[in-house]
C-alpha cells in the first residue's frame, strides 16, 4: 500500500522552480469570523502545493480569494510577479488559474461536451462548433490520459469521473494553475490513486496545483510542498521528507494528536438494544436488509463493518424509526418498540446521530440553540406548557458549546455557517447530553477533519465506559477497529459473521466484508 | 444628532437587511407604474398623488384604508402561515371565500342574538368553514402526497361554485326585486362596528397578526411549523409528527383565510354575494411576500396594498388614470420581490443569507 505512495526524488528537490503565483499577507473576515488572518503562500511551476489544515481553517476561502470568488480586505498576490488583482472567476481562468470546487459546478443534465463548453463557447458565426469544441477535448483527455466520453450526461456518472470532467473543464480553458479543493472527500480510495496519477502527469507537463485536503495519507503521497493552515493562519511550510503523519497532524491542530483511540477492557452489563430478524425489502422487493439479529449490552461498543452500500443505512434507518421494516422486532431494555416512532425511541434512552448530518441531524437555517434542542424542544426546561423559554434554549447552547468544544461565533449563528466537523459536534453534543442509555452512531466521523474525529471517538469511548450501548456503524475500517469491542460485518444485507475485536484481525474482516466466508 | 453606539447601528442595519429587498420592490413597481403611466399619456406624480389623497386625504379615507386592510391581514397571515410550514396554499381564495359565505349566511339567517355573540359566531362560522376546507389539500399532501398548490387551485374552482350555488340557490336573496345571485343582507348584530375611524375587524386583525407571531417564534407549535418547513427529514428524525403538522399548518392557514372573508362580509360589504371578495386570496400571497411572511410585516403590507386600493378610485376620477394600474403595479411588486435576484442587480445589493425566502418546496419532495 506504501509504495504507491512513494514518488521520485527530484520531485522533492526541484526548490529551485520558479514562482508563479505569490499571495502576500492576506486578510479576509466573514462576520464573527477571522477566516484568513496574514496568510501568504508561494505556488511554484509544475509543483503540487498541499493546503492543509482541519475544516473551516481557512484553506477554501484563501482559494476562493485567488480564484475572484471573494474579495480579500487586505494583502496582495502576484501572478508571474505582475500585480494580479480580479474579482470574478472569469478574470481567474482568463489569467490561467482554474478551480475545482468542494462542490462540483457541472450542469447535471449537460453532457460532457456541452459543460466543456459552457463559458467558452467555440463559435463558428452565430452557432456553437461542437466540432472544433469536441476535437479539442479528445486532445486534451488523451494528452493528459483523462479518459471521457464527451457525450456521456454529466448525472450519469460517477462522482469520480463527473471530478475528471471538472479538471478537463480547467484544462479546456488553458489554465496553468489548477486549484483543487477537497477532491478526495468523494473519491473511493482507487480513485484517489488514479487522481494522484492524473496530477503528477499535469504537473510534468508544467501545470502547477494547489491541493487542498486535511487527510495527512494523502499529503505526504502526493505532494511535493506542504503548507499547514490553522484557523486562519499559516502555521507551518514543510516537505514530505521532512516529517511524518504525528508531525502534521500535531501541526495542524495545534498540540499532540493521538492517532490511537486509548480504551479500557469493556466492562459489560445487561443488553439494552436487542434486534430480532430484521427485514426491509426495499422497493423492488429484493431485501436490501436481510433477517439480521443482533444485541448490544450496555458498556460495550458493537461496531458494524462493512463496505457501503450494503444494507447499513436502511439498517439503522430502522432500528432509529426512519423507515419501516417489513418484519422482526426490535427492543430496548426488553420493551418491544414501535415502528417508524423516533419520539418514542428517544423517550426509551436513544441517541442517534445520523449518516447524513444535513438532512437529518441539523436544521441547516435554524442558530444553534434551536438545533441543540431539536429533539427535547417539548420538554422541561426547554419549553412549558407548549411556550419555548428562551433563555434556557440559550443557557443550554452556550453550555454545550463550551462542553463539546463547537467553535462558532454565537449560539445564534445558524448551523449552515459551521464547519462540518463543528456540525457534527453539535449534533453530538445534542444526542449524548441527555440521559441515554443506548447510542446509534452512523458514519460519525465522515468528512470530518483529524481533531473533530479523536473528539468523537473520545466520546463515544467515555459514553461506553459510563454503561452506555452504543452500536458503531463505518465504512472506514480503521474507525471500526480501533473503538469497537464486537465487530460485526455486513454483506448484502446480512450479518456474516459477529467477532470479538480483540482476536479479529483486518485481513479476516476485509475478505468478510467482500463477502468470503472463512471456515 | 450624536453618533450613533455601535448596537443602535446593528439593529438598523438588521431592519434595513430584512426590509429592503420589498422596500426596493416597491420603488421599482412604482417606477414601472410611472413609466406606463406616461406612456398612456397621464402624470404620474398627478397620479400617485391622487392615489394617495385617495387613502389618506380624509378621516373617512383613512376608515376605507383601514376596512380594505383587515381581509388582506387575515388573507396575507394565512398564506404566510402556510409558507413557514413550506406549504404554498393558493387555496386562501377559495378558503375565504367559502369563509365569507358561512359568514354571511349565520349573519342573515340567525335572528335575534345580541352582537356580542352574534358576531363571534359568525366569524367562528367563517374560521371553521376556512378550517374544514383547508383540512382537504392538507391531509391529501400529508397522506398521498398530492401537491397543495394543484389541489388548491382546484378547489379553488370547487369553492367558486359552492358559493355560486348556495347565492342563487337555497340562500337567495329573495327581497322583491332583487335578481342578483347574492344572500340577504346580515343582521345588524353582525355587522363589525367601528371605534372612530377604526374599524373593530382591524383591531381584531392586528391582535391576531401579534398571536401568529407569538404563535410562529415562542411555541413548541411554531418551533415545529418551522422545523417541518424548513427541514422535513430533520423533523421527522426529532420526532415531530410531520404529516399532523402539515394537516394542522393547511388548517391553521385556512382558518385565517376564513376569518378573513368574514371580516370581509360583516365589516365592508354587509352581505355575502359573489365576486366582491376575487382576488382578495390571491393578494395574500402578495402581501405574505412583500412580508416576507413576518407576521407583523404583514400589518404593514396589508396597510400598504390597502392604501392603494382605497386610493385607486380618487385616482381613477380625479387623474383619469384606469383603475388597472393597480393592479400592474400590484403584480410588479410581486414580480420583483420574487425575482429578488432582479432588484438585487438594479441596487447592486450583496447576498445576505438571513433574508432569503423558501417560497415553496419542490414538487413531489417530501
Ligand atoms: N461565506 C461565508 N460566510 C461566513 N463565514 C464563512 C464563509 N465562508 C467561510 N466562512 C468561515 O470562515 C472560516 C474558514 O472557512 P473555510 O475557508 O471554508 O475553511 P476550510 O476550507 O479550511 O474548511 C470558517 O470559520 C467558516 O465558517
Ligand atoms: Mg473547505
Amino acid at each position: 500500500m506504501d509504495n504507491t505512495y512513494s514518488k521520485t526524488a527530484d520531485a522533492l528537490m526541484d526548490t529551485d522552480k520558479s514562482v508563479i503565483l505569490e499571495a502576500k499577507h492576506i486578510y479576509k473576515t466573514f462576520p464573527g469570523t477571522v477566516a484568513n488572518d496574514d496568510v501568504s503562500l508561494e505556488l511554484r511551476k509544475g509543483e503540487v502545493l498541499a493546503l492543509l489544515g482541519e475544516n473551516g481553517a481557512g484553506k477554501s476561502t484563501l482559494m476562493n480569494v485567488i480564484y475572484g470568488l471573494y474579495t480579500q480586505d487586505k494583502g496582495e498576490i502576484f501572478l508571474n510577479g505582475e500585480p494580479y488583482a480580479i474579482d470574478n472567476p472569469h478574470d481567474a481562468i482568463n489569467a490561467g488559474i482554474g478551480m475545482v470546487h468542494q462542490h462540483f459546478m457541472l450542469v447535471p443534465v449537460f453532457s460532457v461536451l456541452e459543460n466543456m463548453m459552457l463559458g467558452a463557447e467555440t463559435t463558428k458565426g452565430p452557432f456553437l462548433n461542437k466540432k472544433a469544441a469536441e476535437a479539442k477535448l479528445r486532445d486534451l483527455s488523451e494528452s493528459f490520459g483523462l479518459e471521457i466520453d464527451p457525450h456521456a450526461i454529466i448525472e450519469e456518472l460517477p462522482v469520480g469521473l463527473q471530478q475528471r470532467v471538472e479538471i478537463l473543464k480547467a484544462l479546456y480553458r488553458d489554465v496553468e494553475i489548477l486549484i483543487l479543493d477537497e477532491p478526495t472527500a468523494v473519491l473511493t480510495p482507487q480513485e484517489t490513486e488514479e487522481l494522484f496519477k492524473i496530477m503528477r502527469r499535469l504537473t510534468e507537463r508544467g501545470v502547477s496545483i494547489v491541493f487542498i485536503t486535511h487527510k495527512l495519507k494523502e499529503v505526504l503521497a502526493v505532494a511535493d510542498r506542504i503548507i499547514i493552515m490553522r484557523r486562519g493562519k499559516v502555521v507551518g511550510t514543510t516537505t514530505p521528507a521532512e516529517t511524518d503523519e504525528h508531525g502534521l497532524a500535531s501541526m495542524m491542530v495545534g498540540r499532540e494528536v493521538i492517532l490511537e483511540v486509548e480504551k479500557a477492557p469493556a466492562q459489560v452489563g445487561k443488553v439494552v438494544l436487542e434486534i430480532e430478524h430484521l427485514n426491509i425489502h426495499d422497493n423492488n422487493q429484493m431485501h436490501s436488509v436481510r433477517d439480521i439479529s443482533l444485541s448490544v449490552r450496555a458498556g460495550e461498543v458493537l461496531g458494524i463493518a462493512g463496505v457501503q452500500g450494503n444494507g447499513q443505512s436502511e439498517f439503522v434507518e430502522a432500528i432509529t424509526g426512519l423507515r419501516r421494516y417489513n418484519s422482526g422486532e426490535i427492543r430496548i431494555d426488553g420493551k418491544r418498540m414501535p415502528q417508524e416512532k423516533p419520539r418514542t425511541l428517544v423517550e426509551h434512552g436513544m441517541a442517534h446521530i445520523p449518516e447524513d448530518r444535513q438532512k437529518h441531524g441539523l436544521v441547516l437555517q435554524y442558530p444553534l440553540t434551536s438545533n441543540f434542542v431539536l429533539c427535547t424542544y417539548y420538554r422541561e426546561p426547554f419549553s412549558r406548557h407548549g411556550i419555548l423559554n428562551e433563555n434556557e434554549i440559550l443557557r443550554n447552547a452556550e453550555e454545550l458549546m463550551e462542553r463539546f468544544d463547537v467553535r462558532a461565533p454565537s449560539p445564534v449563528t445558524v448551523a449552515g455557517d459551521l464547519s462540518g466537523g463543528n456540525q457534527q459536534k453539535v449534533i453530538v453534543g445534542r444526542e449524548l447530553s441527555r440521559e441515554v442509555s443506548l447510542v446509534i452512531a452512523n458514519q460519525p466521523t465522515r468528512g470530518l477533519d483529524v481533531g473533530s474525529i479523536e473528539y468523537i471517538h473520545k466520546t463515544l469511548i467515555e459514553m461506553r465506559d459510563a454503561g452506555v450501548g452504543v452500536l458503531l456503524v463505518s465504512s472506514e475500517l480503521d474507525e471500526i477497529m480501533s473503538i469497537s469491542d464486537r465487530i460485526a460485518v455486513i454483506y448484502r444485507g446480512e450479518i456474516l459473521a459477529v467477532l470479538d475485536a480483540a482476536e479479529a484481525s483486518r485481513e479476516e474482516i476485509g475478505l468478510l466484508m467482500a463477502g468470503h466466508i472463512s471456515e | 444628532m450624536e453618533e450613533q453606539t455601535p448596537s443602535q447601528n446593528n439593529w438598523l442595519k438588521k431592519v434595513w437587511f430584512s426590509v429592503r429587498i420589498p422596500f426596493l420592490a416597491i420603488i421599482l413597481a412604482l417606477l414601472v407604474g410611472a413609466i406606463i403611466l406616461l406612456v398612456s399619456g397621464a402624470n404620474p406624480l398627478e397620479a400617485y398623488w391622487q392615489l394617495f389623497k385617495g387613502a389618506f386625504g380624509s378621516w373617512r379615507n383613512i376608515q376605507r384604508v383601514l376596512e380594505k386592510s383587515t381581509p388582506l391581514i387575515f388573507a396575507g397571515l394565512a398564506v404566510a402561515l402556510g409558507f413557514k410550514a413550506g406549504l404554498f396554499n393558493i387555496g386562501a381564495q377559495g378558503q375565504l371565500l367559502l369563509g365569507a359565505l358561512m359568514a354571511g349566511y349565520v349573519g342573515f339567517a340567525v335572528k335575534g342574538l345580541p352582537a356580542y355573540i352574534h358576531i363571534p359566531l359568525a366569524l367562528l362560522a367563517g374560521l371553521l368553514t376556512g378550517a374544514v376546507f383547508a383540512a382537504i389539500p392538507g391531509l391529501l399532501r400529508a397522506y398521498s402526497g398530492a401537491h397543495e398548490v394543484i389541489s388548491t387551485i382546484m378547489l379553488n374552482y370547487v369553492a367558486i361554485n359552492l358559493s355560486d350555488y348556495f347565492s342563487e340557490g337555497p340562500w337567495k336573496d329573495t327581497t322583491p326585486g332583487n335578481i342578483v345571485s347574492r344572500l340577504p343582507a346580515i343582521q345588524p348584530s353582525a355587522e363589525i362596528p367601528n371605534i372612530g375611524p377604526v374599524p373593530v375587524g382591524f383591531i381584531v386583525a392586528v391582535l391576531t397578526s401579534l398571536l401568529i407571531w407569538f404563535v410562529i417564534n415562542r411555541t413548541t407549535f411554531g418551533f415545529e411549523i418551522n422545523s417541518v418547513g424548513l427541514n422535513p427529514h430533520a423533523s421527522k428524525y426529532a420526532g415531530m409528527r410531520t404529516k399532523l403538522l402539515i394537516v394542522a399548518a393547511m388548517v391553521v392557514s385556512g382558518a385565517l383565510a376564513g376569518v378573513g372573508g368574514a371580516v370581509e362580509t360583516m365589516g365592508v360589504v354587509g352581505r355575502f354575494q359573489p365576486g366582491f371578495n376575487t382576488g382578495l386570496g390571491f393578494d395574500g400571497i402578495t402581501v405574505a411576500l412583500l412580508a416576507r411572511n413576518n407576521p407583523i410585516a404583514v400589518i404593514l403590507s396589508s396597510l400598504f396594498l390597502g392604501a392603494m386600493k382605497g386610493g385607486a378610485n380618487t385616482m381613477q376620477f380625479y387623474a383619469n388614470v384606469p383603475n388597472q394600474i393597480i393592479d400592474i403595479i400590484q403584480g410588479t411588486m410581486l414580480l420583483f420581490v420574487t425575482a429578488e435576484m432582479v432588484v438585487r442587480w438594479v441596487f447592486k445589493l450583496r447576498k445576505q443569507r438571513d433574508t432569503e425566502i423558501t417560497v415553496t418546496s419542490g414538487w413531489g419532495q417530501r
